[in-house]
């Protein structure tokens, strides 16, 4: 590393200039909520913090955590177990069926379910919806380890005289450890982050609260310090994955290949696990794109309050597409230099500015954008009700997943090869041109494709903040569901789950990467 | 390599198309701000009927108008925290406790005298800093597979009763809902209305806005849901998807669930549109505008003089609503309340 550094260029001051900005905006949001929060005065702030409603919130919130993180941790190891390590007939056609669900946006996923049962509302409904919707989160990172892991270790339990069972829990389990984790944190936070989902099935959590908050009395301060406790909760599933993560690593030590794992034979279990596997698939797959056809029937049969317009959807496609690049592009060229920075100086301060950009898009998109209108509406009045503001939100929430393809990509291009076009005569700027840009191209571009994908399907963020006049197709397909309009919203429905339909192949393309969405 | 270049010649594309995209036309566009030469309207009430009023509005004079949606309490608050710079030249509600809350903030301009002249008396405040734009009664809304007409409630007090616990749906976290608090407030008082938002909140199905409470009665989920008469009236001009096995009570005796809310319309005192503004609530008010009222699927009650209601709706003189003054409606109190009730 000393050694490194000591004959390598000195770290151009524009990369660290550049990082340090987007650090900046990133924890801007941050600071700016607990300011608002706290600016009526701790007395009354307390108040307000200190009272039953936050109780039964953070009750709600919790409980639909706790069981909804379990039933997803439980589902998307067996099921990755099942796909990866057993005889299941046809695993390859599973392995992409388990992945397809999060092409289904989770407010599009309530929306079908409350077509199939209209009953369907508080912790059931929303654990039910929310574990659909989000086990694949378990399943991806669980199935990789699962794929790559050495057979020797299973054996050894197995020749020290444990059971398959018990030589499953005590030499595989261990190893899945940080996988599984880093799923069950990823379906946290983004149960912290839900608002379609809890809101048409009616189970009040923080998100909700805020939302109804900026409803009564636009940017408030009862808002804020509801986003300050959410902020909190964040912060400590981070913290709790961190140390619950550990220091101890899995890795092989000493020659020679890992031994490809023997697939268990299930034997007579194979029916009952095709059976397990196919329910999985028709309750998270089916209900939705099921509910999808019923509503196009339903509309195309008169059923729809307000006529169904066209020219109106490919209006709002166009929009929502071109904001989604707008936002894409400017992620990505955001998360360059500190990717750069990361892969190439990696310092106290470059792993400062790194975790700074993971917390503030940990947070919920209701969070960001709070602070935002807060922020515009006081400070930067020129871009209020701008999309920079909301372009601004999306590069804030999405950055990680631009930043994480981009590094991946870094590891191809060495130092060595920029060194020898400068070398060769290239100033800096050509070199970069020349070399970086051509060889980080590929992970730019999946990167761009999970921001412009998670950019045309957000809701929250996007509702608080939309320009007067612009709709998406999630605003769109918000209002006619909140109107219980189904039929009407049906097609936007469509759309957002054929835009995110890609997603399940850039999850799939690279299955060893550790996704960030 | 060529994999490489493929994906270099995207990503060059993809920054074409998007530095495009900015300098393109349309509402997305990158940094601009809304169109200063457009006059402004921020509007909570519906889309569809703000849109006709705009689009007769714009054809008629040839001022061309972008309209912002929103709801009550918030856009009022919003007018309120942009202030002086506020981009909006008219702000339209459903009730009128968020136009006073703009009021009372001392942003509105006064409207017309002619224009004020245009509705009956009662539908102006004193300060003539607002005018009337439309009207709308609150109503029970029952399911009689689910309840017998001997069964439903003598007022809209009798719900906070332990006996209609689970057993009736509202929207509690909505502008309009706050404004038939505010009625419960002004006639009943503070105490009695803290113990009714407290029966509320232990007894009342909590749904996202009017119309989620009238599909749930109809799906008979719950058994009568309070809400605002004109969901109703349209469900039944157009598909009845959301409302055929529904009918409504209306409280009358003075009851406050017999409220009937105002909705306003306003200049914005910081409008450089000032002129262009005033003509736009002149219309609104005039007898076409009220027409496009009382023609459209809105079923709200036309407030303009000598402009009759649509025909299906109950007879406004015949509400017996409670007497309260709308112009008083205390929106911040309600809220107050309704957060130490643990509803918001």
């Amino acid at each position: 590393m000393t050694s490194r550094r000591g004959r390598s260029n000195p770290t151009p001051v524009t990369v660290v200039t550049a990082s340090l900005v987007v650090a900046a905006v990133c924890v801007l949001p941050l600071l700016v909520v607990a300011v608002k929060a706290f600016d009526i005065g701790w007395g009354p702030a307390w108040d307000l913090l200190w009272r039953p409603r936050v109780g039964e919130l953070l009750r709600n919130t919790a409980s639909l955590v706790v069981l909804t993180v379990s039933l997803t941790t439980g589902l998307g190891i067996a099921a990755a177990w099942l796909v990866e390590r057993t005889s299941l007939p046809g695993a390859k056609f599973w392995r992409v069926l388990m992945v397809c669900p999060l092409a289904v946006p989770a407010f599009v996923n309530s929306y079908a379910w409350v077509t199939v049962r209209p009953d369907l509302q508080g912790l059931g409904g929303a654990v039910l919806v929310t574990t659909l919707s989000y086990f694949p989160f378990v399943f991806l990172p669980v199935a990789a380890v699962l794929r790559g892991l050495d057979q020797s270790l299973e054996d050894s339990a197995r020749s020290l005289g444990l059971g398959p069972w018990r030589s499953f829990f005590r030499a595989v389990l261990p190893q899945l450890r940080p996988a599984a984790l880093g799923g069950m944190l990823l379906v946290s936070l983004h149960l912290l982050s839900e608002f379609g989902v809890l809101a048409m099935l009616r189970f009040p959590t923080f998100t909700t609260a805020i939302l109804e908050q900026f409803q009564v009395a636009f940017s408030n301060s009862a808002g804020s310090l509801l986003a300050v406790v959410l902020i909190a909760l964040c912060l400590g599933l981070l913290t709790a994955e961190l140390l619950l993560r550990g220091t101890i690593r899995h890795a092989r030590l000493g020659r020679g290949a890992a031994r490809r794992a023997l697939p268990a034979r299930l034997g007579l279990w194979t029916a009952p696990a095709l059976i397990g596997m196919g329910a999985l698939t028709v309750l998270a797959l089916g209900v939705p794109l099921g509910s999808l056809v019923y509503w196009f029937r339903a509309g195309s049969g008169g059923l729809t309050e307000s006529a169904f317009d066209p020219a109106e959807l490919v209006t709002t496609l166009w929009g929502t597409l071109r904001l989604a690049l707008i936002a894409g592009v400017v992620t990505v060229v955001a998360a360059f230099p500190v990717a750069w920075l990361i892969a190439r100086r990696r310092t106290w301060l470059s792993v400062l500015v790194e975790r700074a950009t993971y917390v503030a898009s940990s947070l919920p998109g209701v969070v960001i954008a709070l602070a935002l209108v807060t922020l515009s509406v006081r400070y930067a009045r020129p871009v209020y009700q701008t999309s920079v503001v909301l372009v601004a939100a999306y590069a804030i929430l999405f950055i990680p997943r631009a930043m994480v393809s981009i590094r991946a990509a870094m590891a191809h291009a060495p130092e060595e090869l920029t060194e020898a076009a400068r070398a060769l005569g290239d100033g800096p700027f050509r070199a970069f041109v020349r070399v970086l840009v051509p060889l980080t191209a590929p992970g730019a571009l999946a990167g761009f494709a999970m921001v412009f994908i998670a950019t045309s399907t957000e809701l929250t963020a996007t509702l608080l903040l939309a320009p007067t006049g612009t709709q998406t197709l999630a605003t769109a397909f918000w209002s006619a569901s909140e109107s219980i309009d189904y039929a009407g919203a049906a097609p936007y429905a469509a759309a957002l789950v054929l835009v995110s339909a890609p997603l399940t192949y850039l999850l799939l393309r690279r299955p060893d990467e550790e996704p960030a969405l | 390599m060529i994999r490489r270049r493929t994906a270099l010649l995207a990503l060059a594309t993809t920054a074409t198309l998007a530095l495009t995209a900015c300098g393109g036309g349309g509402s997305l566009e990158a940094g601009k701000s809304l169109d200063p030469d457009k006059l402004t309207i921020y509007s909570a009430q519906h889309e569809n009927l703000t849109q006709a009023w705009a689009k007769k509005f714009q054809e008629d004079t040839g001022v061309k108008v972008q309209i912002r949606y929103g709801s009550d309490s918030s856009m009022g608050a919003q007018i309120v925290q942009e202030g002086a710079k506020s981009p909006a030249d008219v702000f339209l509600t459903e009730n009128s406790p968020a136009m006073t809350t703009v009021q009372n903030a001392g942003l509105l301009a006064k409207v017309d005298e002619a224009t004020i002249a245009q509705v009956g008396k009662d539908y102006a405040p004193s300060t003539h800093e607002w005018v009337g734009i439309a009207a709308r009664s609150t109503v029970l809304v029952y399911n009689p597979s689910k309840i017998t007409e001997a069964e439903l409630p003598k007022s809209i007090m009798d719900l906070q009763d332990p006996k209609w616990k689970g057993k009736w749906g509202a929207a509690a976290g909505g502008a309009d809902f706050q404004a038939i608090v505010s009625a419960i407030l002004e006639t009943q008082g503070e105490a009695k209305t803290a113990t009714w938002l407290k029966g509320l909140k232990d007894g009342a199905q909590i749904y996202q806005n009017n119309i989620a409470v009238m599909k749930a009665v109809n799906a008979g989920q719950v058994p009568v849901g309070i809400m605002y008469h004109y969901y109703w009236y349209r469900d039944q001009a157009l598909s009845k998807v959301g409302s055929k096995n529904t009918k409504l009570l209306y409280f009358r005796h003075q009851d406050p669930g017999a409220f009937v809310s105002i909705s306003g319309g306003a200049v914005l005192k910081s409008s450089k549109q000032g002129a262009n503004a005033q003509k736009f609530l002149a219309y609104v008010t005039s007898k076409a505008g009220q027409n496009v009222l009382a023609t459209s699927d809105a079923k709200e009650y036309a407030v303009g003089n000598g402009v009759p209601s649509d025909k299906a709706l109950e007879p406004l003189d015949t509400l017996e609503a409670p007497d309260v003054d709308p112009f008083k409606l205390n929106g911040p109190k309600v809220i107050e309340l309704m957060t130490a009730a643990g509803i918001l």
